[in-house]
């Protein structure tokens, strides 16, 4: 684990159970903004479309989104590199304390942001205190076919692994967790670790530019941990003391 | 009774010509014609009270109702929370109607605690705001969330699930409070209200006399009665101020605990205690207009001179409210923290610029510009305008602390301004639920504590010093 990572309280108490911490890496040198990796979050996860109007208001949904800024004023403009942000999975998550009904959790073997979407009653405190605006709250029954008669042909390509919510409860990437525990299924099956590379999250999947690599951060052989020691990696606002979770890398030849 | 006298008053030389009977504590008059003057009041009703009373009714049962009928078939797409602003006015209106709710318990309990004599007709009115406002601001809670069927899970009811609410999150802390809140002051407006629901029993007739009957638990004035009535209310009076401050204590921490800029700030506490203060003593002098201007009987219970106590401590809590200001813009402005200079900037230059303007203005310069003047602070409907606009000025405060300040985050990618939708109708139909209430309760339960006015007039007396005429108060302990 890269000592970055660690709390105080971790190495005061490192945890007993702790089976594999997954983190990402992303490669803002090697992105090229093309948002591939939204769309397949969007149709992995069943993240729903709210149509234009809603999307142009501020109520997108994607749990993926790709900012970029220009720098300087006109004509001396430079473009920002392309950074995809998503939830940072952070080890003191800011969102978890506040959830009046324990819906947002952590998961203490592997250092996973949980939300329990039938358990959120929607006081959206948690995304207020997201210092990252990686939730998305559902405003509307945007899923719903009876409201939606455009979408019923959508219904179809439904991701059966994955829980389609309803209106009122908030949400957040996952690191595809369904994916997650196919992997760690099998390998318990196989009655072996998993693989360094088994789990791929839809956005690392579909990522022309292999820009997102995937693994455990625990473990320094991974291939996920090397380009995360590196001089390169830094992580979004880390001042906060959130311990995100997700590196990014820029600044490379 | 103790000799314990203090002057009520001190004679300075205009003050020496002035009629004692302006002051409703030497304006004796007897018992029983006090009580029906009170009686006469809650049981006429013009067709002016019931057009009024009907137009509220409509609004409540179309804006508050249908609207939030609608809102909850609809989802919160149909109001104007977005990311980044998830929480708009429904929290503002939490908060100022929180606030609104504190001028109840601080007019009543610490003057009273404090043996304010011109406290005495008008504490069943401020209390009845406490409840009143208390039931606002629940309803905005409810409106607010996203799954409100679902709101039960935030009480702690043992289950065979062992589900359990979180007690790290502030809102859980707030839950509580507001409820422990509600349970308190609702106790403290019942137990002054005993021997005047007694004293309407006693001379009601039909539908009344069995609801007073009810209402009033068998009171039937002995001085045992009497001794444990006072005790009660003593006991509930001391206890409820800490209640008071805790309340909106642990409103401000639904904001302060979180990291955000504008939010994280450690003077919100008292800083939201003094602004409840604030909108709360401006909305009794509203309300105490109100009912002085169309309740029968009213201006011999409410007088130029309560109109001044208030106006006094309206002007005190918006020094108070100015000093705590000042301290939470200094120190971010000072400590020149990047986001908090971004969010300074766009609340003062931004595309809502004006609101910041007229707030300072509302707040400050209204109350300081006209409550100083002794004659002035002594109009009824002077002070009504300047507490309609001090509510104003304390409303947009919590919209510039809640939607305006969570548009400015650290991810400028999502930056975006709040556009309010369903909610403006949902507002209208709950400041019209407010009166409503107050509306049905001046013609169902005494407005003013008759009991204490009369035991203030039985404890004043004028003493002549030389030529000096003293109003002098002997306590009944």
């Amino acid at each position: 684990m890269p000592k970055e990572l660690q709390s105080p309280m971790d190495s005061a108490n490192p945890a007993q159970d702790v089976q594999g911490i997954w983190g990402m890496t992303i490669d803002q040198d090697l992105c090229t903004g093309c948002q591939a990796c939204v769309a397949a979050c969007s149709m992995e996860n069943n993240v729903p479309f709210v149509g234009e109007v809603d999307a142009g208001y501020g109520r997108s949904m994607q749990w993926i989104r790709i900012e970029r800024f220009w720098q300087g004023s006109y004509p001396n403009i430079k473009a920002t590199p392309y950074q995809p942000v998503m939830c940072q999975n952070c080890h003191n998550a800011p969102c978890e304390p506040v959830c009046p009904v324990f819906a947002s959790v952590h998961s203490a073997s592997e250092d996973l942001n949980l939300q329990v979407y039938n358990r959120c009653v929607g006081t959206r405190y948690c995304a207020n205190n997201c210092p990252y605006q990686a939730r998305v709250f559902n405003w509307r029954d945007y899923m719903d076919p009876r409201q939606r008669p455009e979408l019923v042909t959508l219904s179809n390509h439904w991701n059966p692994d994955v829980t389609v919510r309803r209106r009122g409860i908030m949400e957040k990437c996952t690191f595809c967790i369904q994916r997650i525990r196919h992997a760690e299924d099998t390998a318990a099956s196989e009655n072996r670790d998993i693989r360094d590379g088994e789990v791929v999250p839809a956005c690392a999947q579909a990522c022309p530019a292999s820009a997102i690599t995937f693994g455990r951060i625990n473990d320094p052989a991974t291939k996920v941990s090397q380009a995360a020691d590196t001089s390169r990696g830094s992580h979004l606002l880390e001042e906060l003391g959130t311990i995100p979770h997700v590196t990014y890398l820029a600044g490379g030849a | 009774m103790s000799a314990l006298t203090k002057p009520l008053f001190a004679g300075s030389k205009a003050e020496e010509q002035e009629d004692p009977k302006e002051h409703l504590m030497h304006d004796r008059m007897p018992r029983g014609e006090m009580n029906s003057m009170m009686l006469d009041s809650m049981h006429s009703t013009t067709w002016k009270y019931w057009t009024v009373t009907g137009v509220l009714a409509a609004i409540v049962a179309t804006c508050l109702f249908y609207a939030w009928y609608y809102l909850i078939m609809n989802g919160l797409g149909v109001a104007g929370v977005n990311r980044p602003v998830y929480w708009g006015i429904f929290l503002v209106e939490v908060v100022f109607w929180i606030g609104i709710s504190h001028a109840g318990t601080f007019i009543s309990a610490i003057l009273r605690v404090l043996k304010v004599e011109g406290r005495r007709p008008f504490t069943r009115a401020a209390e009845l705001m406490t409840t009143f406002g208390l039931v606002q601001a629940g309803i905005s809670v409810f409106l607010h969330m996203g799954r409100v069927w679902l709101s039960y899970w935030l009480i702690p009811i043992p289950n065979e699930r062992g589900l359990w609410p979180d007690f790290h999150s502030p809102l859980m802390w707030d839950f509580m409070a507001i409820n422990t809140y509600l349970l308190c002051s609702t106790m403290y407006l019942f137990l002054p209200l005993i021997p005047d629901l007694a004293m309407a029993r006693d001379r009601a007739t039909g539908w009344r006399k069995t609801l007073y009957k009810i209402l009033a638990i068998g009171f039937r004035g002995t001085e045992g009665e009497w001794k444990n009535l006072k005790t009660a209310m003593n006991i509930f009076a001391f206890a409820i101020i800490p209640v008071m401050f805790s309340v909106h204590t642990i409103v401000s921490w639904d904001f302060a605990m979180a990291t955000r800029p504008g939010w994280s700030s450690t003077v919100f506490g008292p800083y939201f205690v003094i602004g409840a203060l604030h909108s709360g003593m401006a909305a009794v002098a509203i309300v105490l207009f109100l009912i002085r201007s169309t309740m029968k009987n009213m201006k011999y219970f409410l007088r130029p001179e309560h109109f001044e106590l208030l106006g006094m401590l309206m002007l005190l809590v918006s020094m108070a409210w100015a000093y705590f200001y000042f301290n939470d813009y200094l120190v971010p402005w000072y400590g020149g923290d990047k986001w908090e200079k971004i969010l300074t900037n766009f609340i003062q230059t931004g595309p809502e610029w004006y609101l910041w303007y007229l707030m300072l203005f509302c707040n400050v310069v209204v109350p300081w510009a006209i409550l100083w003047n002794r004659k002035w602070r002594r109009i009824p409907w002077l002070l009504a305008i300047v507490g309609f606009l001090i509510n104003v000025g304390m409303w947009l405060e919590r919209f510039i602390i809640i939607p305006e300040t969570l548009t400015i985050n650290r991810m400028p990618f999502t930056w975006r301004l709040y556009v309010p939708a369903i909610e403006i109708a949902l507002t209208i139909g709950n400041f019209a639920f407010f009166f409503l209430l107050y509306m049905l309760a001046s013609r169902l339960i005494p407005l003013i504590p008759v009991w204490e006015v009369q035991e203030g007039q039985e404890s004043h007396v004028l003493r002549k010093i030389g030529k000096a005429r003293i109003s002098a108060v002997s306590e009944i302990d």
